[in-house]
């Protein structure tokens, strides 16, 4: 698509600069993103196309095996006990994962933004999961959450001995503790979001919904929250493919387990191909997940880019 | 930064009960952010023989800084793996990145907004889709296994976020300091390398930030690609640690802090920027 020279953006307002400048000066912008987009053109879309291709194959074991069989991969994978038990803690985890990050976030937002004094501190306890790997995360809240040691002593402690129970030991609550721990990490995003987003509309029209006789909870509801709207729908998409792709929380605190109970497909890619040998079901997986993620992510790309075309 | 500066707290202007109620609840979301923090506190300042269950969230009576020694000792050659891959990995994207953003925002092409999409997808696939090929092809080019190949991966797979950051923050400057540049005769290198690099210094800041933070706590990557124990990041290291050494909780703890704290630091010190490249990531922010 790097057809002919570039342009600079405001040409009319460039009078003769073809002729003041080679012609090697006009190709110049198109090899400056030249070595960017070959590395991106194979490390993306070619590799993404031979993961495709080996997801068609019967490639088992260290040795490729290039022999087609069409979409027969997939049709097992979707029959697996396993894979059907990853899709479903998928979609519970993202339902859990996005319900508390919007919760929280909003929450802690709208918190901060009442003009309180010392809200920064807070504001910056909010957010210092995000500087943090999901491993340290995993491996703090791993211990946290050990039935033996961890919250359950802090419970006792506390005679809230109810509250006591097996956390990631648990088929029952493992899928929980984990999100527990994603919410931690991932909500101070959502509070970012939305406090731009309310810092970011005016006085006047919250000064306006109060000349109208509105509560500030009315004011709030009608009025500002509507207006964060594309902002939600942002941090939805972003957390919601985060959620999609989780792997490295999962493989610190559970490996999948109990059983299968917090097993996922990013997780299940990995020890079908770099533990099974089973190239072509890993591929398979990762395909999957590769749509799953696209079928998220490019109507917003796509959105993303109209809106800046029309600014 | 701007967008996150508070507005100005209005003391008395109207006295609200409920201002006590605000409090409490940001105190106690606070207690849910700094529970683990706590938990390091607590775990990593005592010896092994003192971490016994009943006494396990209350303060060593005699704090001891014998896990972190422990911690660093298992810990630091993974340290310094972690440097020599997240430095260099930083500074390259960082370069590619200006130049791709330099040329995106400024030197329209026909196509660059479909190229700039289709760049700003590979920010997002599941790193497993590409996972097969890249072991394949680090093998065939001999970087399987080590932190050089680390290295290309999170520089190739780091262009997207980059090009982003810098386009944007191109964008934001005025045109006409290119044109002003080109009327006096310099060249599309010239314009770039006198005009716009010499003021580019917080857009470097924010994506070397960004950048640095993902390549340092990043995970499937880091497992995969090295295959030798004394090539592993930091990452990886402390997975490892913790899964050999079960109910050695000081111990996971100390390694837990030693491997968030570059980030950390990173954070507390230029933690606006920070948050400028995770409002960039979500395009719109």
């Amino acid at each position: 698509m790097a057809t002919a020279t570039a342009q600079p953006i405001a040409t009319e307002r460039l009078p003769r600069s073809r002729s003041v400048f080679p012609a090697w000066d006009q190709l110049t912008p198109i090899l400056l993103v030249t070595p960017s987009v070959v590395l991106i053109a194979i490390f993306v879309y070619g590799f993404i196309a031979y993961t495709g291709f080996v997801s068609l194959t019967k490639w088992v074991g260290l040795v490729p095996d290039y022999t087609l069989v069409g979409l027969r991969n997939y049709v097992r994978l979707f029959g697996l006990e396993r894979f059907q038990a990853d899709m479903w803690n998928t979609a519970r985890f993202t339902a859990l994962f996005l319900a508390g990050c919007l919760v929280l976030g909003l929450g802690a937002a709208v918190l901060l933004d009442q003009r309180l004094r010392g809200t920064t501190i807070f504001q910056n306890i909010f957010l210092f999961p995000l500087a943090i790997s999901f491993i340290v995360t995993g491996t703090v809240w791993r211990w946290i959450f050990n039935p033996n040691y961890g919250l359950n002593v802090l419970l006792h402690n506390a005679h809230l001995d109810f509250l006591r129970n097996g956390w990631l030991t648990s088929t029952k609550t493992a899928l929980y503790s984990l999100v527990i721990a994603a919410v931690w990490q991932m909500s101070g995003f959502c509070m970012a979001m939305f406090l731009a987003g309310l810092r970011g509309i005016p006085e006047d029209l919250r000064e306006a919904a109060r000349v109208d006789g509105a509560s500030e909870l009315q004011a709030f509801w009608f009025v500002i929250f509507p207006l964060l709207r594309p902002i939600t729908l942002s941090a939805v998409i972003i957390l919601g493919h985060i959620s999609l792709k989780i792997f490295d929380l999962v493989f610190v605190m559970t490996f999948g387990g109990p059983g299968y109970a917090t097993d996922m497909p990013g997780l299940y890619m990995f020890i079908a191909t770099f533990r099974q040998d089973l190239y072509n079901r890993g591929a398979a997986i990762a395909m999957v997940l590769l749509i799953a993620v696209a079928v998220l992510i490019v109507p917003y790309l796509i959105w993303n880019l109209r809106g800046e075309a029309e600014r | 930064m701007s967008v996150l500066a508070a507005r100005p707290a209005v003391a008395g202007r109207r006295v609200r009960p409920a201002r006590a109620l605000l409090y409490a609840a940001l105190v106690l979301l606070a207690g849910f952010y700094l529970l683990p923090v706590f938990a390091i506190v607590v775990a990593s300042l005592k010896s092994f023989a003192d971490a016994s269950q009943s006494t396990l969230w209350e303060l060593s009576k005699a704090p001891t800084l014998d896990a972190y020694s422990r911690a660093l000792t298992q810990l630091a050659p993974n340290f310094v793996n972690s440097v020599f891959l997240a430095v260099p990995a930083t500074l390259l994207s960082a370069f590619l990145g200006s130049m791709n953003g330099y040329v995106l925002a400024k030197w329209k092409f026909r196509g660059a907004n479909l190229l700039f999409t289709l760049l700003l997808f590979g920010m997002f696939i599941p790193y497993q889709s590409v996972l097969i090929p890249l072991v394949k092809f680090l093998q065939i080019i001999h970087l399987y296994g080590g932190i050089p190949g680390l290295i290309l991966a999170h520089v190739v797979y780091g262009i997207p976020i980059c090009t982003l950051i810098f386009r944007n923050y191109y964008a934001g400057l005025p045109t006409e300091l290119v044109e002003a540049g080109r009327i006096d005769g310099a060249s599309v290198m010239g314009v770039y390398r006198y005009i716009l690099f010499p003021i580019s210094i917080p857009g470097f800041v924010v994506v070397m930030i960004w950048q640095f933070t993902s390549i340092w706590n990043e995970f499937l990557f880091a497992v995969v690609l090295t295959a030798d124990v004394t090539q592993r990041p930091l990452t990886v290291a402390l997975q490892n640690l913790a899964g050999s050494f079960l109910v050695d909780y000081p111990l996971q703890m100390a390694g837990a802090l030693l491997a968030a704290l570059p980030t950390l630091v990173v954070y507390i010190l230029l933690g606006r920027y920070f948050v400028r490249g995770l409002l960039a990531g979500s395009l719109k922010g």
